[in-house]
């Protein structure tokens, strides 16, 4: 129906969401659970990015780096160091989960941003997943470490008797908003990004717009690198603060 | 006739919904203005903070996207 | 809406959002658990430990560099320190022989010094002597004329000159 309306509207054939369809790489059909789809080459390359950065660009094991080694280096220490800062040194035992969940998002971004390619990231079905892996470990996380105490994250003991009831069911909702927020907020960035550009690439079909739609297309395709970047680092680094909570729940 | 109203109402609810992008985009920017006005009084305290203020800023701007998704549901999928 | 999108017809074109075609989540989410778990292995077996490895390797070479760094700039100090030393001791032992031969040659200057006014003295005493000698001899000559021109001028007058009252007035007028 929206297609139509579009169609109708300006006799241009903008559809900026087809770029997020998930279909089949070999021949047509039905997306079965183990179909390979564009979302498994584009998953696929992403674990090959990240195999040529951290293990093949750091195969030389140089004391001196190479430049592909000292960007290992470098993400390893923003991520070392930012689980180290926000989590506590305890944290550092989930040091390499948070660091793949880094790797991938960055990856699957700025794979994504390549023209005709498939962002994986966009995709609620993914994110929901990354930020349900989060809430699941740091939930039960809190409880094993914690035990029955972890609720006192609910109880907020400093404010007066009356209002923590209602505080309790404040924090319990935005509790539970956590993982929605955590996956909507990635998805809904890319994907409005990535949306806005085809749209603008609807617009250049117009002679006299072209230029300004080339423009405007450069423009929030540089503003989407950033948020590519931006976006990986805010999931991480509430990744790492969600584990503070789990670890040490009495702030 | 009855659909062409229906959509006409998906697309101003969309269009309304979209409204709220603009204020999430207010938001950030109080965020980061106050951050910046903070650094400046106190630059040593302000490298500290950045964490502080990315999360400040995808706690604002996360709102701003459940009313951007809410436009692309009223226009894609309802 | 959405309903018509499920299936296969949505492969077709994107009538609603791809995002909430439920068909396709499980797929997108087997393969992105593959994903997952391929890179957390790869990441936990292979690349973290070895960057690891390679910053604590490193570290190491930086603190082995530092302290060898520091010690060089120890022997260099000390090298510095002996070489004032020795500049030192060379500018006491210079100091020294500038003393000494300064001392030596006052010495010989004070002995040359202390000759050279014996030698005068006793040339002038010598010279003194002569002088008294000459001095006498002329002393006596007068006395010899004057006395011989006193008994002239006596036995010239008449009178019988006595001689030793010549002489014993001539001595007083040549004392007075």
């Amino acid at each position: 129906m929206a297609t139509e309306a579009q169609g109708e509207a300006g006799g241009l054939a903008i559809h900026p969401m087809d770029q997020f369809i998930v279909k089949p790489l070999l021949g047509d059909g039905p997306v079965g659970m183990f179909t390979i789809t564009n979302v498994t080459l584009w998953l696929f390359l992403a674990i090959l990015a990240v195999v040529g950065l951290m293990v093949i660009g750091t195969s030389r094991r140089a004391i001196i780096p190479s430049r592909s080694q000292s960007v290992a280096e470098m993400a390893y220490g923003f991520i070392y160091k930012m689980v180290e800062d926000v989590a506590g040194k305890d944290g550092l035992k989930f040091f390499p989960y948070i660091m793949t969940l880094f790797l991938f998002i960055v990856f699957a971004n700025f794979l994504g941003l390549i023209p005709m390619s498939f962002t994986t990231t966009s995709h609620i079905a993914v994110t929901a997943v990354l930020a349900a892996l989060v809430f699941l470990t740091v939930t039960i996380l809190g409880f094993v470490k914690n035990g029955a105490s972890f609720l006192g994250l609910f109880w907020v003991s400093s404010a007066p008797l009356a209002l923590r009831p209602i505080l309790a069911i404040i924090e319990l909702i935005s509790y539970f908003v956590r993982p929605v927020s955590h996956s909507i907020r990635l998805a809904g960035n890319v994907m409005a990004g990535h949306a806005v550009i085809k749209v603008f690439a609807g617009f250049a079909a117009v002679a006299w717009v072209a230029p300004a739609s080339i423009l405007a297309i450069s423009a929030v395709y540089a503003l989407e690198v950033l948020v590519a970047f931006i976006q990986a680092y805010v999931f991480t680094i509430l990744t790492c603060v969600y584990l503070k909570d789990a670890l040490h729940p009495h702030h | 006739m009855e659909g062409d109203i229906a959509q006409m109402g998906q697309f101003i609810g969309a269009g309304l919904a979209a409204i709220g992008s603009g204020a999430a985009a207010i938001g950030v920017g109080h965020v980061a203005g106050n951050f910046l006005a903070g650094a400046l009084r106190n630059p040593s305290a302000a490298a500290a903070q950045t964490a502080t203020l990315f999360i400040g800023i995808a706690f604002a701007e996360a709102l701003g996207i459940f009313s951007f998704l809410v436009a692309l549901l009223l226009m894609f999928a309802v | 809406m959405a309903t018509e999108t499920k299936g296969a017809e949505a492969a077709e074109s994107a009538v609603g959002m791809p995002q909430l075609d439920f068909a396709t989540f499980p797929n997108q989410i087997f393969w992105l658990l593959v994903t997952l778990v391929v890179i957390y292995f790869i990441l936990s077996r292979v690349a973290l430990p070895r960057i690891a490895a390679v910053l604590a390797e490193r570290q190491g070479t930086i603190t082995n560099d530092l302290a060898a760094a520091e010690e060089l700039k120890k022997k260099a100090e000390e090298a510095e320190e002996a070489y004032n030393q020795a500049l030192a001791d060379a500018r006491a032992e210079a100091h020294r022989i500038v003393g000494e031969a300064k001392a030596e040659m006052q010495a010989e200057l004070d002995a040359a010094t202390a000759k050279a006014d014996a030698e005068i003295s006793a040339k002038a005493a010598e010279s003194e002597k002569a002088i008294g000698e000459i001095r006498a001899g002329a002393m006596d000559a007068i006395k010899d004329v004057a006395r011989e021109a006193a008994a002239e001028i006596v036995s010239t007058l008449g009178l019988k000159a006595d001689q030793k009252a010549i002489d014993k007035a001539v001595t007083a007028k040549l004392k007075g």
